[in-house]
């Protein structure tokens, strides 16, 4: 029973989905909003599962001195001090006004630096590209022709650099082509391809075939 | 030989300071004005802006924040654009988030610099009239789905709790038939390719999207399909709203530090291309 139920739900829900989407009308339409509502309380829950989730793994981690167990206790302390702020410091405000330590927290601290942890992958991107990117196959001296045209293409120095050509040969206009035709060409053929992957999984659960996603064969 | 061979084994050290060179010297150089107009306006760009400015005052727009603080470099500045242009406009805006920091991006933008420029001050904006922020919703898509039948119903409170059905600017609106346009800022998933998925070919409504240059590839094919009224594509494409609004920001200044950049990288890869072929068949 513990395969079958899940099995059970995932061919009625699913079936109730096609179905009220080619009858928006009573009573599928309310059967999608009934789906919806729970899937939102779900979500929810799942949130919290992770939060709950993360603080139990890093508890172990710290306890059994696992590697980079400091790390653990940053988050621990991190949890434990945003948790805090949003639910005994905020003065009887919401926690997310301005002006509630939740806020100063979030905007002066957390906010700088997750943009910053962000902003290093620019440091690494030049690294890798001095590293990886070379013109070994033809393939490669594509793809690479590609990256420079585009890197000046859209900024203004491609205009600068490129003023004195022909219309269509300006950076600007090369980048805009490869935007406008290979590139759209193949993000198409990729996403027809992964469309039809998902139709054909999406028929194989909700009519039982396949049975994966409950764990097994 | 010997010198070509070491550039190969080049410490990444030495190009992260000249990367951090070419990112932090332009911050603090004023960009020539000739620069300034070489910045490109898009087509996707330019009917986004088209599009909006052609709505009667009073239209609502609903702005969906599905990012969080790493992309707000990129991306902030195409809220705050968009955001001033529809306040000069007379337009509603309904923010919300299907990311859990959407909403809190979404407040920074009005606190920071919607509520503080004169010209904004000027219209008295009030909130729960003007604007109003939904905060966020868990559900991805489902909440999206939801959404088009019952606003109300997939965010029964706002970001300061209030119940939305008594926010003055949320009686009127019941679902995406009382929204011209939908514009959505994103910088993954949930992001523009759910929105013109499950709201736009859902629901007919308008879909308009403004993403990371990473993301912005994937989502241009919608752009010729008509799938999307708009589209602006990271840095370059919200300098070009600043450009087109008028409302000059931080898009733009941080193009001069984009394109140095940019021309740093290709130096190092012309360079590393350069050494690759020099010692090529030499042991390194």
């Amino acid at each position: 029973m513990r395969r079958e139920i899940p099995i059970l739900i995932a061919i009625v829900v699913g079936f109730v989905y096609v179905i009220q989407f080619f009858v928006p009308h009573a009573p599928f339409d309310k059967f999608q909003n009934w789906g919806n509502d729970w899937i939102q309380i779900i979500a929810g829950f799942a949130i919290i599962l992770g939060v709950l989730n993360l603080l139990k793994v890093s508890l172990e981690k710290v306890y059994k001195k696992s590697k980079g167990w400091g790390y653990a206790v940053i988050i621990i302390i991190g949890f434990l001090i945003m948790t805090g702020a949003g639910l005994f410091f905020s003065g009887g405000k919401n926690y997310q006004n301005p002006g509630t330590p939740f806020y100063y927290i979030f905007f002066n601290i957390y906010f700088p630096l997750n943009a910053t942890m962000f902003a290093i992958l620019a440091f690494f991107v030049a690294s890798a590209s001095y590293r990886a990117f070379r013109a070994r196959n033809k393939e490669a001296t594509l793809l690479l022709l590609a990256a420079i045209f585009l890197m000046l293409g859209r900024t203004p120095l491609g205009d600068y650099l490129s003023a004195g050509l022909p219309t269509g040969w300006q950076l600007k206009n090369i980048s805009d082509w490869i935007m406008d035709f290979p590139q759209t060409a193949g993000q198409r053929a990729i996403m027809i391809g992964i469309a039809l992957g998902i139709i054909s999984t999406s028929l194989r659960v909700i009519t039982g075939l396949e049975r994966t996603f409950v764990g097994g064969e | 030989m010997e010198f070509w061979q070491k550039l190969l084994a080049i410490d990444r050290r030495i190009i992260f300071i000249f990367v951090a060179f070419a990112i932090i010297v332009p911050l603090f150089i004023i960009a020539p004005p000739g620069f300034l107009k070489k910045i490109d306006v898009s087509l996707p760009v330019q009917s986004l802006y088209d599009y909006v400015e052609n709505l009667p005052p009073g239209s609502k727009i609903m702005i969906a924040f599905d990012y969080d603080p790493p992309t707000t470099p990129e991306l902030q500045p195409m809220a705050v654009s968009f955001l001033k242009h529809c306040f000069t406009k007379d337009l509603k805006v309904i923010m919300l988030g299907l990311w859990p920091q959407g909403p809190v991006q979404a407040q920074f933008a009005m606190e920071r610099e919607i509520l503080v420029d004169e010209k904004i001050k000027a219209k008295n904006l009030q909130y729960g009239i003007d604007y109003v922020n939904l905060g966020f919703q868990a559900g991805n898509e489902f909440v999206i789905l939801r959404m088009g039948t019952d606003i109300a119903a997939a965010f029964p409170v706002d970001y300061f709790g209030t119940r939305t059905k008594e926010i003055p600017l949320m009686k009127d609106v019941k679902n995406f038939d009382n929204i011209r346009l939908v514009y959505n800022i994103s910088a993954g998933y949930p992001g523009t390719y759910e929105w013109v998925i499950f709201a736009g070919d859902r629901f007919g409504v308008k879909i308009a999207g403004g993403n990371t240059a990473v993301q912005y590839p994937h989502n241009s094919p919608y752009v010729q399909t008509g799938q999307l009224v708009g589209l602006l594509g990271g840095m370059a494409g919200a300098a070009g709203y600043e450009k087109v609004s008028g409302y000059l920001g931080k898009a733009t200044k941080y193009m001069l530090s984009q394109a140095v950049s940019h021309a740093m990288v290709i130096f190092f890869i012309i360079l590393g291309n350069l050494a690759y072929f020099i010692t090529r068949g030499r042991k390194v």
